[in-house]
């Protein structure tokens, strides 16, 4: 059985059960629900909180719980929770931690266009950027509700603090369950291929795995990664993988060129003395105003199948 | 401690912290005397319950110092009680030393990141309430400058803690009526804090901070005054207090007293 399901009930599902017989664990919401948060209300009520609207104290509360020892779920829209108290992270999450033990764990949800027609302010592509920036921090990002699953086993094993871009729609699932390789890695090889490689995060795996089915049947194969833990992936796992590809690629719902999802490749490529050609696909930075599907809304930024399909034909062609 | 002996302790203190100021001139000393009344208070008037030798130990107090900056008074009172060595009174803002100019919480005694104002009442409150939430119910106290309650997210937790009753929470705030570019009502004014604090639903009282007697009697009433309202002790004092030129100048903040100034203060070694 392997039905989708919206991730952030399938990570909420796993932290109820778990508050059942680990009465460390505490929920703080910034007044943020779902249907499996309802259960966690009433189940736990010593260990729920709905701090209203007020990030800034969200984050403060969750920090000063954690220095009493809870292992704290901290819950809000993503840009909401990164970005209206990013001084809170750095100073009460990311700087504390550099000298005492705390453990919290920010779930966003709302990834890239995800909150299709709200708007520029309910949409978040920099969260990748300015949580990567943070020394502590370690960033994790969801392509279906098994990775966000998996992120609840990362929280309890690991300590500090922590941020899951989760998406809003319930996207369909890649796996029936994250390979314990893919674990350790802190990505997936969800597609093999040999004419190059195409590194995706989030949502716009989704993407990257539609256009090399479709390059596939024009005889091009090339292979997808699924990077899922931004900050803590194996990067010799990476490189044994992308190092005799001719061209590499990143694709993320995050803005092109500011230190996200390219950057990070980038970064690991150079470091590792790879000098393939690379190709960002990335949100055109700015803002935009412009209503329609989330398909037709990527098209409009740089990162639709459309373009990003021609995109990449081009780049092949053109080697 | 008796009151006199409090007093001593007041002086002795206020001395010792423009030594360290004659030394790291890049210490905010202006602010750092407004609050000794209240550190002395909680360090020897039995307010707070503290363990030099296990800084950490689950059964201490808390204490967040919030307006890091304005806490360079504490450095000597820690030292002379054995939170760390005396010797380093001599290296502050030194390499290789753990006192800077503004204090972090690599120092024994001090419990979270300072320095940027407007986080501690915050945090102060996630550790009260997990404090109550962990079936116990030790103190938390918080010192907060006036100036600093300009920031949001304070109010964000004033609201928070009375909405969960949290009695055992403690803020001091070290109202010396002065930021750092003048008089705090000029900037935006705050009305009447008490005022505000009530009607927050806070249990609040205005007191004469550099009394040092009042200060340890209210500290020790409201310490055990448990009663599912967080207590907000609202102690009037003088930016820069016993310094001519800076007591109560409005940019005492950014004021350096001279050296000569500060020679002719500590010269008479009356300690």
């Amino acid at each position: 059985m392997n039905k989708a399901v919206p991730m952030r009930d399938a990570l909420l599902r796993k932290i109820c059960d778990a508050m059942k017989i680990d009465d460390s664990i505490f929920f703080i919401s910034g007044d943020f629900g779902s249907p499996v948060l309802d259960e966690i209300r009433s189940d736990f009520a010593k260990r729920f909180l709905n701090v209203g609207v007020a990030e800034q104290n969200l984050i403060n509360i969750s920090a000063g719980l954690a220095l009493e020892g809870f292992k704290v779920f901290s819950y809000a829209i993503a840009p909401f929770i990164t970005m209206r108290c990013f001084e809170q992270l750095r100073v009460n999450l990311a700087l504390l931690s550099e000298v005492r033990e705390i453990n919290v764990n920010l779930i966003g949800v709302g990834a890239g266009y995800s909150y299709v027609v709200s708007g520029p302010t309910h949409q978040c592509y920099e969260d990748l950027t300015l949580i990567r920036s943070l020394p502590n921090f370690q960033l994790f990002s969801a392509s279906d509700q098994h990775v966000a699953a998996h992120f609840f086993d990362k929280s309890i094993a690991v300590s500090g603090p922590k941020y899951l871009r989760l998406d809003a729609q319930v996207l369909p699932t890649l796996r029936t369950n994250l390979k314990p390789r893919s674990i350790n890695d802190g990505f997936e090889l969800i597609k093999k291929g040999h004419k190059g490689l195409i590194v995706a995060t989030g949502y716009m795996t989704h993407t990257a795995l539609s256009i090399a089915k479709k390059l596939e049947l024009e005889g091009i194969d090339l292979a997808v990664i699924d990077l899922f833990n931004l900050t803590g992936f194996d990067a010799n796992s990476l490189i044994s993988l992308a190092k005799d590809q001719p061209v590499i690629f990143s694709m993320e719902e995050g803005f092109k060129g500011r230190g996200g999802l390219d950057a990070i490749i980038i970064n690991v490529l150079k470091q590792n003395r790879v000098n393939c050609k690379f190709e960002a696909i990335g949100v055109k930075p700015g803002y935009s105003f412009q209503l329609g599907t989330r398909q037709e809304l990527h098209e409009m930024v740089e990162i639709g199948h459309n373009y990003s399909f021609d995109l990449i034909k081009s780049t092949l062609s053109n080697m | 401690m008796i009151e006199n002996d409090l007093k001593k302790r007041v002086n002795w203190v206020w001395r010792q912290t423009l030594k360290i100021h004659r030394n790291a001139r890049e210490t905010r000393i202006a602010s750092s005397l407004s609050p000794i009344e209240l550190f002395v208070s909680l360090f020897y008037g039995g307010i707070l319950n503290y363990f030099p030798d296990d800084p950490l130990n689950d059964n201490r107090d808390r204490l967040i110092v919030s307006k890091g900056h304005g806490s360079i008074c504490l450095y000597p009172i820690l030292a002379d009680l054995g939170f760390f060595d005396k010797k380093e009174l001599d290296r502050v803002c030194q390499k290789g030393g753990i006192l800077g100019g503004i204090p972090d919480p690599i120092i024994p005694g001090y419990e979270t990141v300072n320095g940027s104002l407007g986080h501690g009442l915050g945090v102060a409150a996630g550790i009260a309430l997990g404090q109550k939430r962990r079936g116990h119910n030790n103190n938390v106290f918080v010192l907060t400058g006036d100036g600093e309650l300009h920031e949001g997210a304070c109010w964000e937790a004033i609201m928070f803690a009375s909405h969960h009753q949290l009695d055992n929470l403690n803020l001091m705030v070290d109202n010396n009526s002065i930021s750092m570019l003048g008089f705090t009502d000029e900037i935006i004014s705050h009305g009447s804090l008490i005022e505000k604090f009530e009607s927050f639903g806070w249990d609040a009282i205005v007191i004469d901070g550099h009394d040092v007697g009042k200060v340890q009697e209210t500290l020790t009433i409201y310490k055990s005054r448990c009663q599912d309202k967080p207590k907000a002790v609202i102690a009037n004092t003088l930016k820069g207090r016993g310094v001519p030129g800076l007591e109560n100048e409005p940019l005492s903040h950014i004021i350096n007293p001279k050296i000569e100034i500060l020679d002719s203060i500590l010269e008479p070694e009356s300690e």
